[in-house]
This record gives C-alpha cells, structure tokens and sequence, in this order.
C-alpha cells in the first residue's frame, strides 16, 4: 500500500488536513502531546486505497527533539510526502521543504492558512514558487476544505527534483532567494489580534489578561455544569429515574444481597442517589448527573484556550514560578489538562525535554492536581457544607503543589532546560474541530470510567456483604483515626481510590462526616494514590524505579499534609 | 553610525535589530536555528517578562519565546 507521509512545522494546521484527507476525526491543538504520538488512516487514492500518517510536528530533519527523531525515521518509510507548509510564513517553512526535497522522497507542498495571506498582506506567487521548488504547490485552508480537492488530484503527480544535499547556511541562503522572488509584503496596520497577542505576553498587562482568562474559564465551568446538572440531569434522574427504581426495589425483595447490589439502601422510602450506593442507583448518579457535567464543560473550556492559542501565553508568563518548581512554563499545560484527567496530562509531559522535568511533572501532577471527577464530587460533596471548605481543600493542593515542586528541585538530580516555544498567533476557534474534539474527549471518559465505575461499585457491595471492609478497618485504624482523624471505616474510601476517585469520594457520603474530616478526606484522597489508569500510564512512563520514588512521594505526603490538617481543624 | 551588538536581554521593548551571533553550543544554536533564529535575520524584541522571565520575540513574522539563559546567548545588532 501506498504510505503517504504529512510533514510540515507544528501549527501550520497539519491534522486539519490529514481529518480532510481521511475523514477520520484527528485531534487539532496547539499543544504537542497530540501529535507526539502519531495519527493515521486511509484514503482513496485513484482506484488504489493509501496509507496517510500524520507524522508529528517538525522543524528540520537534523533532529532536535525526540518527535524530530520519529518524523526522520518515518521518512525513511513513505513513498510519498505532502509537506504543509504555513504560507503565512513561507520562510522557515521553506527550509523542511529544502530538506524533504534533498532527501529524494516524491514531494506536494500545501500551502496552507492560504486565507490569512490576504489580511496579513502577503503576497505569493504560487506559480513562480512551483518552478522554484519543481514540486506541485497547491494552495489549502485545511479548517475549511478548501483546495483539499486540488490537493487529492496533485498527490500522484508528487515529483522529486533531484536537490543536491547541502549544509545549513546554504539552504537557509537558498531558501532567502526563493522567498525574494515568490514573496511580496505589503505594510499593513496591527490588527486588534495581534495587540492583544503582544499584550498577552508582557508582564502586567498580560498577568491581568491571565487572570482574567482563568476566572473567565472558571465562572464558565461552573455555568455550564451547574446548569446541566440543575435544569437537565437533577431533573431527570429524580423525577423519572428515581419512581421507576422505588417500583423496583420491592420487587426485588426490598433488601438483600442482590437488592444491595442493584439499588443499595433504601432509607425510610426514598432513594439517595448520592449515598444508596447501589449500581443503578449511584453507580450511574455519579458518573453521569455528577461527574459528567463538570467533564464536558472542562474540555469544553480547555478546548477554546487550546484551538484559541493562549495556553503557550500562559506557558511564557508562568515560566518564572515554574522554574522554582523545577520546570520551565510549559509544564503549565499538561498541569492543565490534569485538572481534566491525570492520564493526558502525564501524557502530555512527554514534550518537556529532561527526564528530571517529567519525574518532577508527573509526581505534581498526580499528587496536586485532582481530575475533574474528583472535583466535581469535592464541589458536590465539601461545597454542601459551605464554600470555604472546598477552598481549604483547593488552597491545601496549591501549597502542596507549590511546597513540593520547590522541595523536588532541590534535591532530584539534573538539570531542567529552558523555554523555547513557537506562539502561534491568536485565531478563532475551528467551532467543528472543538466540538469533535470536546465529543472525543467525553466519549472516552464515559468509554473509560463507567465500566469502571459500576465495577466498584457492585466489588465494594460484595466486599461489604462478607464484612471484608470490617476486617481492613480494624487493621488501618491508628493511621485512618489516629493521624487522620476519621472513622476507621474511610479507609474503604482511601483503597477504593486507586480504582475511582469519584467513587470514593463517594463513599465518604454517608459516614456523617464532619466539615472538617470532609476536608481532610478530600485532600488525603486527591494525594494519597493515583487511580488505576493514571497508575498504569506513570509506571509507563517513569518505569518501576521513579514510579515507586513517586508513589513513596504521595503517601508520604498524603499523610503528612493529612495529619497536619486534622490538627488545625 | 552603527550601534553596539547587545544580547537580547539588553535590548528594549520594541526595538529591532539583526542577530549577529548564538554563543552557545551545538544543541542550542541547532534548536533555535530550527525556529529560524540564525545570524543575518531580522529579530524584534516584543517583550521581557519580569525577574529573568522569559523573551518573546519576533522573527518572519512568528512569536517565539525564549528562556532568560538562552536570550543572554543571543547577540543582536539593533538598528
């Protein structure tokens, strides 16, 4: 089968053209971690079916970066190349191309963000630049679709034009004198965009723009999810869901093995979705009343500042504090996406360059940074008894985050590198890659976490039912009510955590805490231990000598910071 | 009447000049290279972030920014 390969730069729209090229919906961002791992599919190549492989982001073929070192060696491997390339700014673009070319491989170049040239008063020869290059050039606007035809019709004409190897500063000449006679500039006024964009990055008018982006985002979270859970899913399950299950329950014998399994307890006539803590019950209350809204409304959110650009701001403004943590302002984003769900963001901090930087990330990441599942339940649950305490438990993670970062870079060994990032410029959003993206996102956690979930939930009602839970108390009782001070029966929670930190949350629901050792369990909860998903990508990505550093990291200090909140409280 | 090269960090807010030396090592001047910084091109400098904050700077008319220690390596012409 025919492999076609897609190169170019990062953010040159790379993935909107390989979803037009096959139909299969790829993620587009601005931050790496989605391309690092490769996307691909097929297309319809005349009669023939292809290969298209979204080879990752990449400036040149003399590899600086691990990515760099995978699109070299995929090279190796296609017949065919269509190179992106940001005809916004055909210079350094132009040197990937130069280099393709040199390697013989059968190139098309698409000249894509076509529709930005106008407003940005660039001027390109597209004919003049075929010759040039001696390679079909086809102008694309990838978001739209258009000249994705086009493209499709110049694929088999992909020619290579014999390039001479040379070294850098010959190219970079070579590629000087093609931009001189293909390329016009004209003078042009800033746009409001770009103002905004050069706001952004300075120190105070960009810390008041950071500060008002994440309020923005954080008021937005909280509407969207507070409205589907108040008009939409509250609704739904208490005056349709609930009559159906009080029909049920005396069927079922109103108690009872099974019946605690299915439904869960019963007080007093009324079914408490949050404590009945039976499968059709809880088990689907939590996840989809409970957890699914603040979810949605998460990646929704991360989605706009993602497609939008302002996450690399952000990574430029937060560089300073996350130097003393270790790191360099890039960390910022998969932090970010930690607070969606740990598993991408550890993934995503494959892009920080030294092993130091990614044990450093990952640890904060899984120690201080809750998902928005466990979040919705500390809202759900601490913010029933007032707001102050789900910012104790907030404000606990945040020095814990900031205490620990600062303890880690002084003792882990290495060296953490600096910053050097692209800012793309500032766009509206794709609303139909966001949208795709925001139904991905949620497909997979309902795909990940609900079998899960009712797993729990039916292993911790069996658990129950021969007292094993009983007999763990007993035994954990000194740590659990001793240091922590809470019933020796939240250790079920504490152990149910490395399964769902929902669930467990959960669970702590009907033990009548008070607002205290709600606290307390929230924060030793987010802290102790990862969930089992994130568990298993850390021990992936740190291998078993850091994973074991790591996770002595967490109980450590999960009882550490425990203990010392419940002598304060 | 030319002006003295200055390293980034030194350079003001606004001002444009062309990059005349990376003084660093192969890694270094290979990365940034690739995002087109290289002696001979046109870099304006868009701002600084306080207390050895990062540079952002613009090259071909992308945003790049650029760790306080890599900027103090960059030497630039201004114009």
């Amino acid at each position: 089968m025919t492999k076609i390969l897609l190169m170019g730069n990062p953010n040159v729209g790379k993935s909107a053209v390989f979803s037009r090229l096959t139909g299969v919906k790829a993620l587009v961002s601005n931050y790496p971690g989605t391309t690092v791992s490769y996307t691909h599919g097929h297309m319809k190549l005349g009669d023939e079916t292809a290969e298209v492989i979204d080879v990752p982001g990449t400036y040149t073929l003399e590899p600086t970066s691990q990515a760099e070192e995978i699109a070299l060696k995929m090279l190796e491997e296609g017949d065919i190349v269509v190179n992106v390339v940001n005809a916004t700014n055909l210079e350094r673009n132009l040197y990937l191309t130069l280099q393709l070319l040199e390697k013989g491989t059968p190139v098309v170049v698409a000249l894509n963000i076509w529709d930005d040239t106008k407003h940005l008063g660039i001027d390109i020869d597209v004919d003049k630049l075929r010759q040039r290059l001696g390679v079909p050039v086809i102008p694309t606007v990838a978001v739209t679709g258009q000249g994705i035809k086009e493209l499709v019709e110049a694929i088999p004409r992909a020619a290579s034009p014999d390039l001479p190897p040379t070294n850098s500063s010959r190219r970079w000449a070579r590629v000087g004198s093609i931009v001189e006679e293909v390329q016009r500039l004209h003078h042009r006024h800033h746009t409001w965009r770009e103002r905004l964009a050069d706001a952004s990055v300075r120190p105070i008018t960009g810390g008041i723009i950071a500060v008002l982006v994440l309020a923005a985002a954080f008021v937005l979270v909280r509407f969207i999810s507070e409205s589907l859970i108040g008009y939409a899913l509250d609704p739904l399950f208490e005056n349709l869901w609930a009559p159906v299950l009080l029909k049920l329950s005396p069927l079922m014998g109103g108690e009872g093995f099974l019946h605690n399994i299915v439904i869960g307890q019963v007080v007093g006539g009324q079914i408490n979705f949050v404590e009945s803590f039976g499968l059709l019950t809880s088990g689907l209350y939590v996840p989809f009343a409970m957890v699914l809204p603040y979810v949605i409304s998460f990646y929704f959110v991360l989605g706009l500042m993602e497609d939008t650009g302002y996450l690399p701001r952000l990574a430029v403004l937060m560089d300073n504090v996350m130097h003393r943590l270790g790191l360099h302002g890039y960390a910022i984003i998969p932090t970010l996406l930690g607070l969606g769900c740990n598993v991408p963001a550890i993934l995503g901090t494959r892009v920080l360059e030294s092993k130091r930087e990614r044990f450093i990330a990952t640890t904060l990441i899984s120690i201080a940074v809750p998902c928005a599942a466990l979040q919705a339940m500390i809202i759900g649950l601490v913010g029933a008894e007032g707001w102050q305490y789900v910012f104790m438990v907030y404000g606990t993670l945040f020095v814990v985050w900031i205490l620990l970062g600062f303890i880690l870079n002084r003792t882990v060994k290495g060296f953490s590198p600096e910053l050097l990032i692209e800012i793309p410029p500032y766009r509206l959003p794709p609303w139909r890659t966001l949208l795709q993206k925001l139904w991905m996102r949620t497909y997979g956690f309902l795909v990940e976490a609900i079998p899960i979930i009712l797993g729990a939930v039916a292993a911790i009602n069996i658990l129950y039912f021969f007292g094993v839970f009983d007999a763990i108390a007993n035994f954990t009782a000194p740590v659990v009510t001793g240091l922590l001070g809470l019933p020796k029966e939240a250790v079920t929670a504490i152990a149910v955590g490395f399964l769902r930190k929902d669930v467990a949350l959960g669970l702590l629901a009907p033990l009548a805490l008070t607002s205290g050792q709600l606290v307390v369990g929230s924060v030793v909860l987010a802290m102790f231990f990862p969930c089992i998903a994130t568990f298993v990508v850390l021990l992936r990505e740190l291998g078993i000598v850091n994973m074991l550093k790591a996770a002595g990291i967490m109980v450590a200090s999960a009882l550490i910071v425990g203990g010392l909140l419940n002598l304060i409280l | 009447m030319e002006k003295a090269p200055n390293t980034l960090i030194k350079m003001e807010r606004g001002q444009r000049g062309t990059v005349l030396q990376l003084q660093g090592g192969r890694g270094l001047v290979n990365r940034l290279n690739a995002l087109g910084i290289l002696p001979g091109k046109k870099i304006t400098k868009v701002s600084a972030m306080l207390m050895r904050g990062p540079v952002t700077v613009e090259v071909d008319r992308v945003q790049i920014a650029i760790g306080f220690g890599m900027a103090q390596k960059i030497i630039v012409r201004p114009d």
